[in-house]
């Protein structure tokens, strides 16, 4: 599979603050990433770094499998870092038109960008007259002018209201469905759950997890589960393989579970033993729960 | 080159500032020539000002370029917004992420600077050319272009002027304050030549001498020196007051040259410097 950023033990301090601590990773093509972190874990720094904006302190990384320089890499990078930034008195055109200067592309691109992200009526205001989910699908727009190989979104929806933020993720769901590598900031989990197929989870400038949005955590979820005699039903479980930690609810048992399994084989099994459930509910774990769990370890 | 000029036109034609300081500055410069036109009355007799002889060749390539030099904090006032509006606005940033590197930044300023300066320096010299065949009565080419290092110093001086703002500007990453600072550096100069012609009248040193070349600001307002002294009037004046014949070098010196040169140069390497080390 092709690779299209490779970032090999990437640090960058701040003075005596340690931004980003030796991070390793791959960004593969046609996947969507989601990085994850809690504010100052060091997502835009290290964004900032690879679209060589910040320095880094140590570490190296690497654009295309090294076939083009870093700098000519951005050519082919789509990217947008905290709040859109463009010249306030020009409109949308004018800003977009200097964009294309800079990454050399034609003009013609413009028209069919903004129309991606609806804002051809207001084409011609200028930037400052734009409400900030205007401003925010602009510089969407903007970063797509190139049709980038990589699109990267630091934080889209921050400061949006609940209609901006569904714009915004339905437009990011149209351009990944057209195989565009997408990496997106965020600290809304709900919205990486939806979009990405991939998580990198950071805290304090380390990477604690990077893989598959469904395998972030090995356990598999919990059962909810309870019987008219419950004592059996505890110690029914207990001698089971997949069985995890069991804890005694109002309503019920809520089993961890170390493995996938059927819920109709519990069933079958628990009657076989006796028991009769009256209640038998899976429950998966949410990103949410699974990204506080990992970042409140250690 | 061509990119980078276009970019960077690109930012000046959509700032209104910009536009409007050089306007007021293209104004000022056309409105000189009818200066000329105007005449007085003094007891009786109309006499306009051509009649005192300054527009006449080649006096007029000296006095228009001098004159014309103030004019130049209005064009400093839009480099010095052109740099600092991207750090206000943030979109240095944004320009870097697009893909224009810390270098080709600075060169699309210093080229910007490069071609409007030779915009100006064209437009001063085609002025000053009209300026004299309205009014001076010399019509011979070879007399007519006799002092034209004047345009060209004209042109040095504000290409290292320019420069400096550039640097001040990225410097201080505020309009206000990149000027304040170019004021400041000003006021320091002068204070510095008061300390040395201090030192060198006690000690009997010729630091002024040096330093007068050797400053920023200095040598490059000394590019151009104050032609007012030249007109016969004025100088008939100054030698009855001092009693004695006055002399001065009138000349572009080559050494006012070579340091503005180096200034423009360093005032550009420093820019790209500091964008370099810095994190915006």
């Amino acid at each position: 599979m092709e690779t299209i950023l490779e970032i090999n033990q990437l640090h960058k301090n701040y003075g005596t603050l340690t931004a980003v601590d030796h991070i390793t990773l791959n960004i593969q093509k046609g996947h969507v990433y989601g990085i994850l972190g809690p504010n100052g874990s060091g997502k835009s720094t290290t964004l900032g770094i690879v679209l060589n904006v910040v320095n880094p302190t140590s570490g190296s990384y690497k654009w295309f499998e090294g076939t083009t320089s870093n700098h000519d890499a951005l050519k082919r990078i789509g990217a947008i870092i905290e709040h859109p930034n463009f010249y306030p008195s020009m409109s949308a055109i004018q800003n977009l038109e200097l964009v294309c200067k800079i990454k050399n592309v034609d003009k013609i691109k413009i028209q069919e960008k903004l129309a991606i992200v609806d804002l051809l009526e207001r084409k011609h205001s200028p930037f400052k007259t734009y409400s900030l989910g205007m401003k925010q699908r602009l510089a969407i727009a903007s970063a797509l002018l190139n049709d980038p190989e990589i699109l990267i979104l630091d934080e889209p929806t921050n400061g949006l209201d609940p209609q901006g933020i569904r714009q915004i993720r339905d437009i990011i769901q149209k351009i990944a469905a057209n195989g565009t590598t997408i990496l997106l900031a965020s600290h809304l989990l709900d919205e990486v759950e939806k979009v990405c197929s991939h998580v990198l989870v950071l805290r304090k400038g380390k990477m604690l997890y990077s893989g598959p949005v469904d395998e972030m955590n090995r356990n598999h979820g919990s059962i909810f589960i309870d019987a008219t005699d419950r004592g059996a039903l505890h110690s029914f479980l207990k001698e089971k393989t997949y069985v995890g930690k069991i804890s005694t609810r109002e309503d019920g048992l809520e089993v961890m579970l170390y493995e996938g399994v059927d819920m109709a084989q519990i069933n079958k099994e628990a009657f076989e033993n006796g028991i009769v459930l009256s209640k038998l509910l899976h429950k998966k774990q949410s990103l949410e729960d699974q990204f506080i769990e990992l970042t409140s370890q250690n | 080159m061509k990119r980078l000029l276009d970019i960077e036109f690109h930012k000046f034609r959509n700032s209104k500032s910009s536009k409007v300081l050089t306007i007021i500055y293209l104004v000022i410069v056309v409105a000189l020539m009818f200066v000329g036109l105007y005449e007085l009355e003094i007891k009786g007799t109309k006499a306009s000002l051509s009649d005192l002889g300054i527009f006449d060749f080649p006096f007029i390539w000296h006095l228009s370029t001098y004159l014309i030099s103030f004019l130049k904090f209005l064009i400093a006032i839009v480099i010095v917004s052109l740099v600092a509006n991207e750090y206000s606005n943030r979109t240095l940033k944004q320009n870097l992420i697009d893909g224009l590197s810390k270098k080709e930044l600075i060169l699309s300023k210093f080229y910007f600077i490069l071609i409007f300066t030779t915009i100006l320096t064209a437009l001063v010299f085609l002025v000053c050319l009209l300026l004299g065949l309205i009014y001076s009565s010399i019509t011979e080419p070879n007399l007519i272009f006799i002092n034209i290092e004047f345009i060209a110093a004209f042109f040095i001086s504000h290409i290292a002027f320019f420069a400096m703002c550039l640097f001040a500007g990225v410097l201080v990453k505020r309009s206000a304050f990149a000027l304040g600072i170019i004021g400041v550096w000003g006021i320091f100069e002068l204070v510095i030549f008061g300390i040395s012609s201090y030192l060198d009248l006690k000690f009997g040193w010729s630091v002024w001498d040096l330093l007068r070349d050797v400053l920023p600001l200095n040598s490059i307002s000394n590019l151009v020196v104050e032609p007012f002294s030249k007109v016969s009037m004025v100088k008939t004046g100054i030698e009855t007051l001092s009693q004695s014949e006055f002399e001065k070098d009138y000349g572009v010196r080559w050494i006012n040259v070579i340091v503005c040169s180096v200034w423009t140069t360093l005032f550009t390497y420093w820019s790209y410097i500091l964008l370099k080390r810095r994190d915006p």
